[in-house]
């Protein structure tokens, strides 16, 4: 009874209370903290594209999109970089995702612990951080030059795929490493196979995560110029490469994979660096349209996620 | 749910059916096009797209050229190799680049296309400054000027006694190496404290909002500029002289005006399509380089070069020398001499 009564005078005291308003205070402080970075954050991406609609908006039409560059800027438009980019990030995506998700799942559940994995654990991860234009030098030598693939969407979408492939590594094994154990050892006492863990389970429930992952991989290839430049991209291309279909069989044609490219971003650098104030303004419509695929880029990527998502069931 | 993946859908069709259709209406012409190489520098680029633009229309597609912006040195690196058929150059070739171009088996025509000046552009607000002699921009620029002079009235006294800000090209590119060949004496001989910037447009946004400044751009960035920019004549030992179509036509802006070249190997130079290519080359440039705001150089010079290529005399005519101080008639001259 004392002690009861001891405790409620203590709540009561105003000591406690003004200690526990201090901290609520600080908790609030601490949430209106993180609403304004995010805050800020937002409202610099919402500046810069509005800066980018302000400028470029005007100009972005259909011709824009269906026309090849030209020294007239009311004539130029985007058409091979925009399918440029579009077929070199497939390169990349084809080339990066299978060998990065593949690499990830044999060093988190296959591989044991031995110096051979804690060196490749360690280049990867230094291999993340090495800066772009090192990738562009390592594949002028290596692709263009030693395996004479040429100043072509294949080298292009190869040198990128390197470049990301250690963030696609790195990303896939965090989600699967978030994957609880319990998970993998009911499978096993099912049964099951490694494999079939690997596949069934284990796979799909890290989904999200490794989808996260090659967006945001495949978000900076897009916008990468110093590699592909040192590959050999073109500033100025105004013809298509080959379709990838044809008229007889096998309807599937690679002849594009060796034809020379050029991409968004290096179009729009190509025309910031004009004198005419009429390309700066084409060079901001073009960064709208590249703002736009990676968004559609995103979206898809979020659609499967969800999807995946949908189906566990823990 | 339903409407993100009705989203997403329409996302990736949208694209993937215009690119059906795009390439579709291109199949037709698809079969066994030839492939034309050009690459090289980032100021004669304009002029090159140009060209390339109008030849595409021209062959309606049956011959596709593609143009790179290596820089000079770059393109010429990759030209000596035998991986591209024509080099945009805003120098003449130099020693070493001929002596790699013997080693890769690359023999070349050497073809003057046009005229570029420097331009000295100060702010408009610059009331006090109409005129620059060579020595002056000399005692600005060179490297001891580095931390000592920083005052507009240490290059002229009745200048007034206010900060000097300078600003230039950035050490790669083609345009410092033939400003302080031309200004100091000694290609890359420059001071180091001042703005520089390899993007043209970040100088002349510099230029204009400070009138305490001075920088050199190409003509081609002036041009589109003179409202907020001024150009100050440049006098050298002549009285001053402005830049413009006429003074370099007529050779009286020196040292700042420059010739530039396209380079072609005798190897491409056999294949038809380079052939036609070059030939329509040097007939449209004097219509089309002043569309880009470079000089076209004078019609003999044109014809001298296209008797040249027509004749296969190969080679430089500057065995890697300079082109400071050129005139039309010396360049004329000196490809004469082939």
């Amino acid at each position: 009874m004392r002690l009861k009564s001891g405790i409620a005078k203590y709540i009561k005291s105003t000591a406690l209370q003004r200690r526990i308003m201090r901290r609520k205070g600080l908790d609030r402080f601490f949430a209106f903290e993180g609403l304004f970075v995010m805050g800020v954050a937002l409202l610099v991406l919402f500046a810069l594209v509005g800066q980018l609609t302000a400028d470029g908006g005007g100009r972005l039409s259909w011709q824009f999109l269906t026309s090849f560059p030209s020294r007239f800027p009311a004539q130029a438009g985007i058409l091979t970089a925009w399918i440029g980019t579009i077929l070199v990030m497939l390169v990349t995506a084809l080339a990066a995702i299978p060998l990065g998700i593949g690499a990830a799942i044999y060093l988190e559940e296959y591989s044991g612990k031995s110096w051979l994995t804690d060196v490749i654990e360690i280049n990867i991860a230094n291999l993340a951080g090495v800066p772009s234009i090192v990738y562009g030098l390592m594949a002028l030598g290596l692709l263009v030059y030693e395996l004479h693939l040429g100043q072509s969407f294949l080298t292009a979408g190869l040198t990128l795929g390197m470049l990301i492939l250690p963030m696609v590594i790195i990303a896939t094994r965090e989600a699967i490493r978030s994957v609880p154990p319990a998970v993998r050892e009911a499978a096993y006492a099912l049964g099951a196979t490694k494999w079939q863990t690997v596949r069934d389970h284990v796979l799909p429930y890290s989904m999200g995560g490794i989808l996260t992952g090659m967006i945001l991989a495949l978000s900076r290839a897009v916008g990468e110029t110093a590699p592909l430049i040192t590959v050999g991209a073109l500033s100025f291309i105004a013809f298509l490469p080959h379709p990838p279909w044809q008229g007889e069989f096998p309807f599937v044609s690679f002849e594009w994979l060796f034809d020379p490219f050029t991409v968004m971003p290096i179009q729009m650098f190509n025309w910031v660096s004009r004198p005419q104030e009429e390309f700066h303004v084409n060079a901001a419509a073009a960064g709208l349209i590249l703002l736009a695929m990676s968004l559609a880029m995103n979206a898809v990527a979020i659609v499967i996620r969800a999807r995946f998502r949908k189906r566990i069931h823990w | 749910m339903q409407r993100l993946r009705l989203f997403g859908l329409v996302a990736i069709l949208v694209p993937a059916l215009a690119t059906v259709g795009l390439w579709s209406s291109e199949l037709v012409h698809s079969e066994s096009t030839a492939l034309i190489k050009v690459d090289g520098s980032s100021t004669v680029f304009p002029i090159t797209e140009a060209v390339a633009e109008e030849f595409q229309k021209e062959t309606r597609g049956s011959v596709r050229v593609t143009v790179g912006i290596s820089g000079t040195g770059g393109g010429f690196k990759k030209f000596c190799r035998g991986e591209i058929d024509v080099q945009d150059a805003s120098r003449p070739i130099s020693s070493s680049e001929i002596e790699a171009c013997r080693a890769g088996g690359v023999q070349f025509y050497e073809l003057p296309i046009a005229f570029d000046a420097l331009t000295i552009a100060v702010s408009p607000q610059a009331t006090w400054v109409d005129s620059i002699t060579v020595a002056e921009l000399k005692t600005m620029w060179e490297p001891s000027a580095q931390g000592r002079v920083t005052k507009w009235n240490q290059i002229r006294s009745t200048w007034p006694d206010q900060p000097l800000k300078l600003f230039g090209a950035g050490s790669d590119s083609g345009t410092f190496d033939y400003f302080t060949e031309a200004v100091v004496g000694k290609a890359k001989s420059s001071r180091g404290d001042f703005t520089a910037s390899e993007d043209d447009n970040t100088l002349v946004q510099g230029i204009a909002n400070d009138k305490q400044a001075l920088g050199y751009i190409p003509f081609a960035y002036y041009e589109p500029n003179k409202k907020r920019l001024k150009a100050v004549s440049i006098d050298g030992g002549h009285g001053p002289v402005s830049p413009s179509r006429e003074t370099v036509e007529n050779g009286s802006y020196q040292p700042l005006s420059r010739p530039l070249f396209i380079y072609v190997s005798t190897k491409s130079a056999a294949r038809p399509e380079v052939k036609r290519f070059v030939e329509f080359y040097l007939a449209q440039v004097p219509v089309l380089a002043p569309q880009v705001k470079y000089v076209p150089l004078p019609p003999q010079a044109y014809a001298l070069a296209g008797e040249h290529f027509k004749n296969g005399r190969h080679g430089t005519a500057f065995q890697g020398g300079s082109t400071i101080g050129m005139k039309i008639e010396d360049l004329l001259r000196r490809e004469a001499t082939l």
